[in-house]
């Protein structure tokens, strides 16, 4: 089967008020140019579960995002996202902020079609209380540490509408690779999805792709993809190694529109606010 | 070593490395993790000197023999495994770890917060998250790192709880908190410890050059003072010369803890 498809495609199976799941980590292998095909849609209310980077910070300026289910939102580089710090500082969007570790627990609970999966993190901190809804359980067994009927909590599935990841190799049917050194949680959000979209770097003959890394670099599987995109430079302006690194300047220079509406209005005409992903990275090439 | 490396003595910066060293003390072969200059710095030197077993890693996904200096040249670092992020949480939740995280916020049980300052819903200022602070308190050992002490920091209640602290894990169950413990806190004006009955913090030594009133100024709730309270002590002319030629050769320390005036 190809399953080859584009951004505008995948975006056009997304209806406001969707649960989307996002791939990579903070500032790294963020499947960038779906992001900015969202923002030139019409979609909104969107809940927007991610390990979180400039994705988040543009997906709230835009105003698509009503609740972010999230452990942290950073550029790496830069510790501190400020347009995910403007909107929740402007009380814009729910913030359903939980330990990193737990929202692991969640992608993978809704990807084994389970309900949810016991922890103790979140215990004790305020995650309980930012969560109202979060509950406990109760365990059958005698704990590895002796203690009978410990209290656990259940970290709800978190079921994904669409999953979104960024591969660095991909073939038309759906199998992708990744090449940096990380494989973050991204095959989790695909098993935790109603619908999947890849995009790669390049797609390329399944044959192939063994040329290209080890056999355990192969972590997305067919049956993980409905949609392939090919998107060169898509992770842009996020790191994608070993194809490129982070647009540590570029990265700069979004950031700092944070701090000057005048200069936000400028970098969107300029950047985003273009016809298409095509005129997105015409304009990069050009500055 | 030369006498030039150690002719100054050592600045306050290097007193809190030192003091971050001397917290991994006895940790044997554990992942040692570090969020900060001076614990960054501090990590290194245990693992030169008294803990040659500490596990480090790039700060990405590979564990190192010695992971690079903080400023100056890399070094051929020889990786010893991978740990990607998703097994961070299957290392941690082991309890096999000793993180010194930083605190924007901490409270007199060593409840810490660097989520956001202000209510959750509407901050006043929105920080880092909660990143991975609660279940690292609650699975293994955790310090923290504050590197401008005040009142600000160092307050009555913290506005949103992150890092879980000893009076919060007190009701919870034995089972729950097996791997909590939250052991030291180290300022740039002083190191802290919880080896009180109720585990309330202890001014365990102050900085040579800062006075306990100094202390009690810069902290925003009663500390445990027992008797005469000791001087951190001194890195050793070894200690600073590995500091200064192999770790920091740069100074970038001095930009995280000026030396006071």
């Amino acid at each position: 089967m190809d399953k080859r498809t584009t951004e505008q495609e995948a975006v056009a199976e997304l209806r406001d008020g969707m649960t989307i799941g996002i791939g990579g980590w903070g500032s790294r292998r963020k499947p960038m140019s779906i992001v900015r095909e969202i923002l030139r849609s019409s979609v909104k209310d969107l809940t927007v579960v991610t390990y979180g980077g400039p994705d988040v910070g543009l997906l709230c300026n835009y105003g698509k995002v009503k609740k972010l289910i999230y452990g942290f939102v950073s550029l790496d580089s830069i510790p501190l996202e400020p347009h995910f710090r403007k909107a929740r500082q402007a009380g814009a969007i729910e913030a359903a902020e939980l330990d990193e570790g737990m929202l692991q627990w969640g992608l993978l609970a809704a990807g084994h079609k389970l309900p949810f999966l016991p922890t103790r993190s979140g215990l004790g901190s305020a995650v309980t209380d930012i969560n109202p809804d979060f509950k406990m359980v109760q365990s059958p067994y005698p704990g590895p540490g002796g203690a009978d009927g410990e209290e656990l909590l259940a970290m709800p599935a978190l079921e994904l509408d669409v999953a979104f990841i960024h591969m660095n190799r991909g073939d038309v049917r759906g199998n992708g690779q990744y090449l940096g050194p990380d494989p973050y949680f991204d095959d989790m959000y695909c098993r935790a999805a109603k619908k999947r979209f890849m995009s790669v770097e390049k797609i390329m003959d399944t044959a192939d792709m063994a040329n290209e890394g080890p056999l355990q670099s192969r972590i997305i599987n067919r049956t993980m993809v409905d949609g392939v995109i090919e998107a060169p430079n898509g992770a842009h302006f996020t790191e994608c190694p070993t194809d490129y690194g982070r647009d540590e300047a570029f990265q700069k220079e979004y950031a700092a529109t944070a701090k000057d509406p005048d200069a936000w209005e400028a970098f969107k005409a300029k950047y985003l606010d273009v016809e298409s992903e095509a005129a997105y990275q015409e304009a990069v090439r050009n500055r | 070593m030369s006498d030039a490396t150690v002719s100054e003595g050592p600045s306050r910066g290097e007193i809190c490395a030192t003091a971050c060293a001397d917290a991994f003390r006895g940790n044997g072969e554990i992942l040692a993790s570090c969020f900060g200059t001076a614990p960054a710095i501090g990590a290194r030197l245990a693992k030169m000197t008294f803990e040659p077993d500490l596990l480090m890693t790039d700060g990405v996904c590979t564990v190192v023999d010695m992971p690079n200096p903080v400023s100056g040249q890399g070094h051929e670092q020889v990786v010893e495994a991978w740990l990607p992020f998703r097994t961070v949480f299957d290392h941690l939740w082991n309890g096999n770890r000793h993180v010194i995280m930083a605190a924007s916020q901490i409270d007199r049980y060593g409840n810490q917060n660097f989520a956001c300052i202000g209510e959750h819903a509407k901050p006043k200022a929105q920080l880092l998250g909660m990143r991975g602070a609660p279940g690292n308190t609650i699975s293994h050992t955790t310090s923290y790192w504050v590197a401008n002490q005040s009142a600000k920091v160092f307050v009555p209640e913290v506005d949103v709880v992150s890092g879980v602290g000893h009076d919060r894990a007190a009701e919870l169950p034995d089972a729950t908190t097996q791997g909590h413990d939250v052991r030291f806190v180290i300022s740039n004006l002083a190191v802290y410890d919880f080896e009180t009955p109720d585990k309330r913090m202890r001014l365990k030594s102050t900085h040579p050059g800062v006075t306990v009133d100094q202390v009690v100024e810069n902290t925003g709730f009663e500390l445990v003072i027992e008797g005469d309270v000791p001087e951190t002590r001194l890195p050793t002319a070894d200690e600073l010369a590995l500091i200064r030629d192999k770790i920091d050769p740069k100074g970038v320390l001095g930009r995280e803890v000026p030396n006071p005036e």
